[in-house]
């Protein structure tokens, strides 16, 4: 079930040589925009680099004292992906001051990732132990539920363009979706490490599947409404196919029975047909996908699937270079939601699929983390933070590459959106601390129990 | 729960694994299709983010580039002098697209084109802006000039072949516009494209390859070569049987010459087109009959579509006139139409002994380097009619400037043929009629050069209207332009 601990190096070492190359390379990046476009060095390029230096070391140094057997790629695939995120948001920028649509973003957006970062190093400090968050199972899922809730009972405004996942509050915006992730996983963590003998072992069997009780069904059953009442009142699909997912995945993990997922894959078919007939934001949402280019024959609806593929095939294998290609075509997400097509204009292929390949690797991180994990809470916390992740990734980049209907959700890391940069920050901290209990030597207290 | 934790590993991994096979697919095997679909704006901002490569006229570029730094638009067309060469370089406009050789040359001009990709790749390896070729014409730029300045202000067209190689020497075509008026994106631009759209002349119609006249008298040169072809008659010089009046075979309706006063009754070929005699020529076209006419025009390049590049349209004789019907259709009426450059392509078949070469407006497309890509070897698109029958239609153009209706072409020192004609056009033919005059010249060194002119409503009253008057002259000085140093 467990690990046992070897005398694992603690590679802090090793993830400060990363870290600086996870700096480096958005600085250069920032210094090929600035010649592409201006034909200059940057004017912020110093300033940049070395705040962005600056808070890469800060963090470094606060696990060198907090976490110091912690995984040492997490840190610096999301710093990574964070600055490179902020180069494509000050390159989009720029084309949008020629558009007449000057919007500090970029500005915002490094404001945001060092407002993660101190959350990030607030997690590192003050949570001692994962395991703390155990006690707070049903509080947590209280405030996810309240958070989810919220969007439907604020006023939504034109710029959310159908979704309601923000909660407007003055000039300040707020997604609570990117929070409720990790708050959820809490919940889903703690409730089914207590329930995961009921939920496997007492069950009846019917036509060869194992039905479990209606009162341990009684959960899974309310945590799928609540994904289609958000997906209906708030024309979220993203977050109901997350939440759904990583409930089933989780319950998988917790009782290792493959007929959940059965049940699982049941029930999101027979949601998504009910929704999918009924509800013209979703309908509208799987027109777009199956003909991406209906909206330039003035058939209505976005033409912005049709605008990311176009800027993803004019990119090609190698990419128009960055500064080079023309993603501002895809309009004001090309910062947002549709990030990955901006990327995929200007680094190609070649770009994409090396950006793919770090967010791989954050999962695979985690999943290894939850492997390696002693206690049962701390494991399935992190196969649900890393598959949260994967399937957020998925939903995403899928969406803008036209793989699957689009849904809404933002880029872990690179997209704009302060939100979702600051959660996603606490979630690698919080990855990163089950990992340094998971790898610390033996001085750790025996396991908690499995009951 | 390791176990399940592998299995959620291999599914994340799978997620991950479907986003790059799909992105593989976009962007590898999708990707020149959507890079080249029509609602993709990047290749209209492509054509200007960098100089485009210009349009040569005798070593000097009638067109260029300028940069204007716009968001979508980097570089701007601009045109040396715009109405002048048009009806040659069309336009290239940011909002409006292209057209001629702005528009058929595009991938070359824009540096687009498959046989530019070496060298694009060595400049990008370089670091070099990237550029466009240069479209070399064969453009005369004297000839051009002494066309444009020869209309005026009247409507028209004029185009001049090199008779031997099928060059085209000028290619102007009047009202002209500036293409430069709407090259960008801005309200001037859309307010002068309307305007020039809604303008009743037409100017941005090309009247030298797009329109179609009568040709009137000057058809009477395709007349006679069918005559001499199919050995009706073997010299100029040869009496035909007319009477004067002609009655039309079938018809009771005289057709008439433009004066009684002239020698058309019984006269030969070559007096019959000296004074243009209707009677003559008719009587030969109906004599001959609809299917050998038609033979002999086609073979000159009616009913076929020409290709410049810039497409003419084609030039019209008809299949099933009636006896009376080809009798006018055999002296250019009726509903025989041509435009000027097929008129153009009869005189230069005629100076060309009788072999008639694909006109061409492309001489060479080299890089920006001025590598030479390709060049225009001359092509021949037939022998219109034998060379002994070339030889009779020279002499009796020779004569008809000489002695005729063409005098006002005589170039001192020159040998110059020519061919006058005043079409006659409109419901009832009570429209202005049309001014032609097609010619030939050879000068020293065996240059030589043939021209067609049309001129449209050249004057306010039909008797100042004529081939010889109005046409002649600027022919002549299109002529004295491409044979003089």
């Amino acid at each position: 079930m467990t690990i046992t601990p070897q005398g694992t190096p603690n590679r802090r070492n090793t993830e400060l040589a990363l870290l600086a190359f996870a700096v480096l390379l958005p600085v250069l990046a920032y210094a090929n925009v600035g010649l592409a476009i201006d034909g200059s060095l940057p004017a912020g390029m110093l300033g940049y680099g070395l705040g962005m230096g600056a808070l890469a070391l800060v963090a470094h140094l606060v696990m060198r004292r907090w976490a110091p057997y912690a995984d040492p790629l997490l840190l610096p695939l999301a710093t990574l992906l964070n600055g490179l995120g902020v180069v494509m948001i000050w390159r989009l920028d720029k084309a949008g001051k020629l558009l007449a649509k000057n919007y500090p973003a970029a500005a915002n957006q490094l404001m945001w990732s060092a407002l993660g970062i101190a959350f990030f190093i607030v997690v590192m400090v003050f949570l001692k132990d994962h395991r703390v968050l155990q006690r707070y199972t049903y509080i947590s899922m209280a405030v996810a539920l309240v958070l989810l809730a919220a969007p439907a009972f604020f006023p939504s405004r034109d710029a959310d363009f159908g979704a309601k996942i923000w909660i407007h509050l003055g000039p300040l915006s707020f997604q609570p979706g990117e929070f409720a992730k990790i708050i959820l996983t809490v919940f889903f963590a703690g409730y089914l490490m207590v329930k995961r003998d009921a939920l496997a072992l007492a069950s009846r069997r019917f036509m060869g599947l194992y039905l479990p009780r209606g009162r341990d069904l009684g959960p899974i059953i309310a945590i799928w409404l609540v994904s289609l009442l958000i997906l209906i009142f708030e024309n979220d699909l993203g977050s109901s196919f997350l939440f759904f997912g990583l409930f089933v995945v989780m319950l998988y993990v917790a009782t290792e029975r493959t007929s959940w997922i059965i049940f699982g894959l049941l029930m999101s078919v027979g949601g998504a047909v009910v929704v999918g007939s009924t509800a013209s934001h979703v309908k509208t949402r799987i027109d777009a996908w199956l003909d991406p280019m209906a909206a330039f024959s003035g058939k209505g609806g976005s033409d912005q699937i049709g605008q990311s593929l176009m800027a993803m095939g004019s990119g090609g294998v190698t990419g128009s270079g960055l500064g080079q290609g023309r993603s501002w075509l895809i309009g004001f997400a090309a910062k947002s939601d549709f990030i990955i097509g901006s990327f995929g204009e200007e680094l190609g292929l070649t770009g994409l699929m090396a950006i793919f390949m770090v967010y791989a690797l954050i999962v695979q991180r985690g999943l290894r983390t939850a492997i390696a994990a002693r206690d049962p809470f701390g494991k399935l916390f992190a196969v649900g933070l890393s598959s949260a992740l994967a399937l957020q990734v998925f939903v995403v980049a899928g969406g803008v590459t036209g793989l699957i209907p689009l849904t809404g959700m933002t880029m872990p890391f690179m997209a704009q959106g302060g939100s979702s940069v600051v959660a996603n920050w606490a979630l690698i901290a919080i990855l990163l601390k089950i990992s340094d209990s998971a790898r610390r030597p033996g001085v750790e207290p025996a396991p908690a129990s499995e009951t | 729960m390791n176990k399940p934790i592998r299995r959620v590993s291999i599914f994340c991994l799978v997620l991950i694994l479907a986003l790059m096979v799909r992105t593989n697919w976009v962007q590898g095997v999708q990707a020149d299709s959507l890079a080249s679909n029509t609602h993709n704006d990047r290749n209209k901002y492509d054509r200007y983010a960098y100089p485009r490569g210009n349009i040569i006229v005798d070593g000097e570029r009638v067109t260029s580039s300028d940069f204007v730094d716009g968001l979508r638009y980097k570089y701007k067309r601009s045109w040396v002098n715009g109405p002048l060469y048009a009806p040659v370089t069309g336009y290239s406009s940011q909002s409006f697209g292209s057209s001629q050789l702005e528009s058929l040359e595009d991938g070359f001009l824009a540096g687009t084109d498959d046989r530019l990709f070496f060298r694009n790749t060595l400049d990008m390896l370089t670091g070099k802006e990237k550029q466009g070729g240069d479209v070399v014409t064969t453009i005369n730029a004297k000839a051009q000039k002494a066309a444009f300045e020869g209309l005026g202000n009247k409507k028209g067209a004029v185009v001049a072949l090199d008779p031997a190689t099928g060059a085209i020497l000028a290619l102007v075509s009047t009202p002209s516009y500036d293409p430069g008026t709407f090259a960008g994106g801005g309200d001037a631009d859309t307010k002068a494209w309307t305007d020039l759209n809604a303008d009743a002349n037409k100017p941005m119609l090309n009247r030298a390859l797009r329109e179609t006249y009568p040709p009137g008298s000057t058809f009477k040169l395709v007349t006679a070569a069918a005559a001499f072809e199919n050995n009706v008659f073997q010299n100029i010089d040869d009496k035909t049987e007319t009477p004067d009046p002609y009655t039309l075979p079938g018809t009771t309706t005289e057709l008439k010459n433009e004066s009684a006063n002239e020698p058309c009754e019984g006269a030969t070929l070559k007096v019959g087109m000296d004074f243009s005699c209707n009677t003559v020529y008719g009587k030969i076209g109906a004599d001959l009959g609809r299917d050998k006419m038609r033979e002999q025009a086609e073979k000159f390049g009616f009913n076929t579509t020409v290709d410049t590049p810039i497409r003419a349209v084609q030039s019209f004789y008809p299949k099933g006139s009636s006896p009376d019907g080809t009798a006018l259709d055999a002296i250019g009426q009726h509903d025989t139409r041509a435009t000027p450059l097929q008129m153009a392509m009869v005189a230069s078949a005629i100076a060309n002994n009788g072999s008639l070469m694909q006109p061409y407006l492309v001489a060479q497309e080299r890089s920006a380097n001025l590598t030479t890509i390709s060049q225009h070897s001359a092509k021949q698109l037939g022998q219109a009619i034998s060379p002994a029958t070339a030889q009779k239609l020279q002499d009796m153009m020779v004569s008809v400037v000489q002695n005729g209706t063409g005098k006002n072409a005589q170039i001192p020192g020159t040998t110059v043929g020519g061919k006058t004609g005043t079409a006659q056009h409109g419901e009832g033919n009570n429209g202005l009629p049309f001014a032609w005059f097609v010619s030939y010249a050879k000068g020293a060194d065996n240059k030589s050069v043939a021209v067609a002119v049309v001129v449209e409503d050249g004057s306010n009253n039909r008797d100042g209207i004529s081939g010889g008057r109005l046409a002649a002259p600027i022919a002549k000085a299109v002529m004295q332009a491409t044979l003089t140093k």
